[in-house]
């Protein structure tokens, strides 16, 4: 079983090719596992594992849990509401009281950029981002290219959309460069005021809108559209929104490639982003993307915390 | 005016009572074209007695009966530099900085005096509170400290605050530091009020609806770290306000801790038209860039202006050299651990800068070419006291001898123990650095003395 060099996960850059084609094929192993009646392996007895959760989060937080007790390691939830940062505990004494509690490894989550790097620099334990800010999110970018490398069998060579509030969007902070380091060609289709300041540094040539790019298209990442960015000052409103740039019957039918798939990060704002007529069709792997989350979390944490012995 | 200067130095010991001779230093005045090897006397009243160009290694001057004498030879002595732009946080906030350890700071950066932001807990917004840090400064500092007073009460953009009464108290200067004020009008009111004392604003350019909550400089590095960037614009559409605003009226404008390219064309063009602006820049702005940022999300390169682009850092130095920039202000802004140590968006903005900037400058600036000696003095030392309207000091017969002298050999390694300020947020924390004041005289006084602070 190849290892993960780097000791943390905070940013996809972490990882090299080799270790992200790496993770993919491991979780490959794992989502099998998942399929049997009893899921649970022994590979990290003995290891805990702390969910510092600082900003909501329903699915992140449940897939890592159960990746977690799925390799039998030990872990506690620290929630924005349970934790002691609402009561004023800055982060450096987070840091320090979890790592002095000898925990061997930290999923975290927070509102601001940087969160992890800096706990990383105070802290024994290795750290993996749960999403920091509006930095990255990079086991959501490997659950996205576990789904689009079982889909194709590939990854170089495709072409991928990321629509929506790229600038906000933790998502796209990640995908884009690995989809670029993969030798794909990842797009971002949005207005200027959702664009970061420079795409180009993140890998990403730049549409402004989707019906022009759509039909090259052979994945369709469509991220989730929040109301209070969508109210008159990012665009004039949801209904425009949708109507320039959310994925209907029409756009999936006629003009996006027969073959192509569509993914999103969720939760999904039906009717906004994406209409339920899409999201009931086969080629939105949304449930698929969920699936491979556990697994592709079960692959990091045992590649990084060095499970011994084979997977079976 | 000379009413208001005689309050400030009335805080100050007038003469040290003692002779001081310094012998065979760089003796370095672009006001007079002086560059040269001399011995310099101070005498008893805390003036320049006598100044003597050597002409081929012979000291001319010899030494009193009890004459301090001070081996110049390889160091550099020029007018002091006075920093327009201090944070030193009393009252309020002294768990920060103090006057007594801000101006201690300061001492050992060079300085000869400071002055104070009034961004102060209470808000320096009426004559009493000026009076109250003058009245500090008279039993704790080591420089001189010229106070500023807010614009608005509170500095809270809402309601002019009592200039003429600040300025009797002796007040050099009327700044919302700390904010850019929001309201084009009351800006206008503002500079259409001092008008009538013929009092300096000084302007923070930042227009927040734009800034949009960014803490770095938009562009390529926000993209990278994931951090909210801020537009250049923010500051240079400001700054191009107050210029206009600075015509329409006839203030007296000083833009504070200018950082855009825009920013330094728009001065240039408005001094060539004849509006009466000026324009400081603060060292980390002169030497470092956005780059200076990774992965570590070092807060202490957080600070207000943003580190800008290369290109906006050139602009900056060109200004400086062509005169567009007047002064080198460092905008030395102490925070605690607490402050710092934090998310790089809940962190302060701000960074120290008093006792490393004449390192800073010689070593990035100076020893890089990109700014001679000369034009590094005048904007520390007679550029500030053009902006603030203050007596020149020179390197001659009858001026008041508040003198720098600088080794340029000496290396300085900024560690935190190494920094005498309060607070450690230096954005030069591990720079080795080459030259930094060894001696600081006010008024003839030796508040420094061999690189340590006299106490």
């Amino acid at each position: 079983m190849p290892s993960i060099k780097s000791k943390h996960l905070i940013r996809i850059q972490d990882l090299t090719n080799d270790e992200i084609y790496a993770v993919l094929e491991n979780a490959a192993t794992f989502k099998e596992i998942n399929e049997r009646p009893i899921k649970k392996l022994p590979t990290l007895r003995g290891r805990t594992i702390i969910n510092l959760f600082l900003e909501p989060s329903t699915r992140t937080r449940s897939s890592f849990e159960l990746a977690e007790k799925r390799l039998s390691a030990d872990s506690l939830n620290f929630s924005a509401s349970s934790s002691a940062t609402v009561k004023g505990e800055s982060l450096l004494d987070t840091a320090e009281t979890f790592d002095a509690m000898k925990v061997d490894m930290v999923v975290a989550r927070h509102k601001y950029g940087g969160y992890c790097n800096i706990l990383a620099d105070h802290m024994d334990a290795k750290i993996v981002n749960g999403g920091d800010g509006i930095h990255q999110h990079p086991t959501q970018t490997l659950l996205d290219l576990f789904t689009i490398y079982e889909h194709f069998g590939r990854i170089e060579g495709l072409t991928v959309g990321i629509v929506g509030d790229i600038y906000h969007s933790r998502v796209a902070g990640s995908l884009a460069p690995a989809l670029a380091s993969l030798g794909a060609t990842p797009i971002f289709i949005a207005p200027p005021a959702y664009q970061p300041d420079v795409p180009e540094e993140l890998g990403a040539q730049v549409a402004y809108t989707l019906d022009e790019v759509l039909p090259e298209l052979d994945v369709v990442n469509l991220l989730r559209i929040q109301g209070e960015r969508a109210q008159g000052l990012y665009v004039p409103s949801l209904r425009e929104y949708s109507a320039l740039y959310g994925m209907n019957s029409h756009r999936m039918n006629n003009l996006m490639k027969k073959d192509a798939i569509i993914l999103h990060p969720g939760p999904m704002n039906r009717g906004v982003e994406v209409t339920a007529e899409v999201i009931a069709d086969p080629r939105m792997l949304v449930l698929d993307q969920v699936n491979a989350g556990v697994a592709v979390r079960m692959a990091v944490m045992y590649m990084m915390l060095g499970g011994d012995g084979d997977v079976e | 005016m000379s009413n208001k200067t005689e309050q400030v130095t009335d805080a100050m010991v007038t003469g040290s009572g003692m002779v001081t001779l310094i012998r065979g230093a760089r003796l370095v005045d672009p006001q007079l074209n002086l560059d040269a090897i001399g011995d310099v006397l101070i005498a008893a009243d805390g003036l320049i007695e006598e100044v003597d160009i050597v002409e081929d290694g012979g000291s001319r001057i010899s030494a009193p009966d009890g004459a301090c004498v001070i081996d110049g030879t390889g160091k550099i002595l020029i007018p002091g530099p006075i920093d327009l732009h201090v944070h030193l946080r009393e009252p309020g906030q002294e768990y920060k900085e103090t006057i007594l350890t801000g101006t201690r700071a300061a001492a050992h950066g060079g300085w000869v005096g400071v002055c104070a932001i009034p961004n102060t807990e209470p808000v320096a917004d009426e004559g009493a509170t000026i009076r109250n840090v003058l009245d500090r400064a008279a039993e704790t500092a080591y420089v001189p400290v010229y106070p500023y007073g807010a614009i608005t009460r509170g500095q809270a953009g809402k309601q002019l605050a009592e200039i003429s009464d600040m300025l009797d108290a002796g007040a050099v200067g009327f700044t919302d530091d700390g904010h850019g004020v929001q309201n084009p009008l009351m800006m206008r009111r503002a500079m259409e009020y001092a008008k009538v004392f013929d009092a300096l604003i000084l302007a923070h350019a930042e227009d927040e609806q734009l800034a949009d909550g960014g803490v770095v400089n938009e562009g390529r590095v926000a993209t990278r770290l994931g951090l909210p960037g801020q537009t250049g614009l923010a500051e240079s559409l400001q700054v191009i306000r107050d210029i206009e605003l600075a015509r329409l009226t006839g203030a007296r404008l000083h833009i504070c801790h200018v950082s855009t390219k825009e920013s330094v064309a728009a001065i240039r063009a408005a001094k060539a038209a004849g509006v009466r602006v000026t324009a400081e820049a603060t060292p980390h702005h002169l030497v470092l860039n956005e780059n200076a940022l990774s992965y570590d999300y070092d807060t202490r390169l957080k600070m207000a202006p943003p580190l800008r682009s290369e290109a906006d850092r050139k602009a900056l130095v060109a200004g400086l050299v062509d005169g567009t920039i007047d002064a080198i202000a460092t905008d030395h802004a102490p925070h605690a651990k607490q402050e710092k140590e934090l998310e790089f968006e809940l962190a302060k903005f701000g960074t120290t800068g008093l006792e490393t900037a004449i390192p800073v400058l010689l070593t990035d600036l100076v020893a890089t070419g990109q700014v001679d000696l000369p034009c590094l003095v005048e904007r520390l030392s007679a550029g500030p006291r053009r902006v603030l309207g203050l007596e020149s000091v020179l390197l001659q017969p009858g001026c008041v001898a508040d003198l720098t002298l600088i080794d340029p050999e000496a290396t300085v390694t900024v560690t935190e123990d190494w920094l005498v300020g309060k607070s450690k947020n230096s954005a030069f924390i591990g720079r080795e650095l080459r030259g930094a004041a060894t001696d600081v005289f006010v008024e003839g006084v030796r508040v420094m003395a061999d690189g340590v602070v006299c106490d």
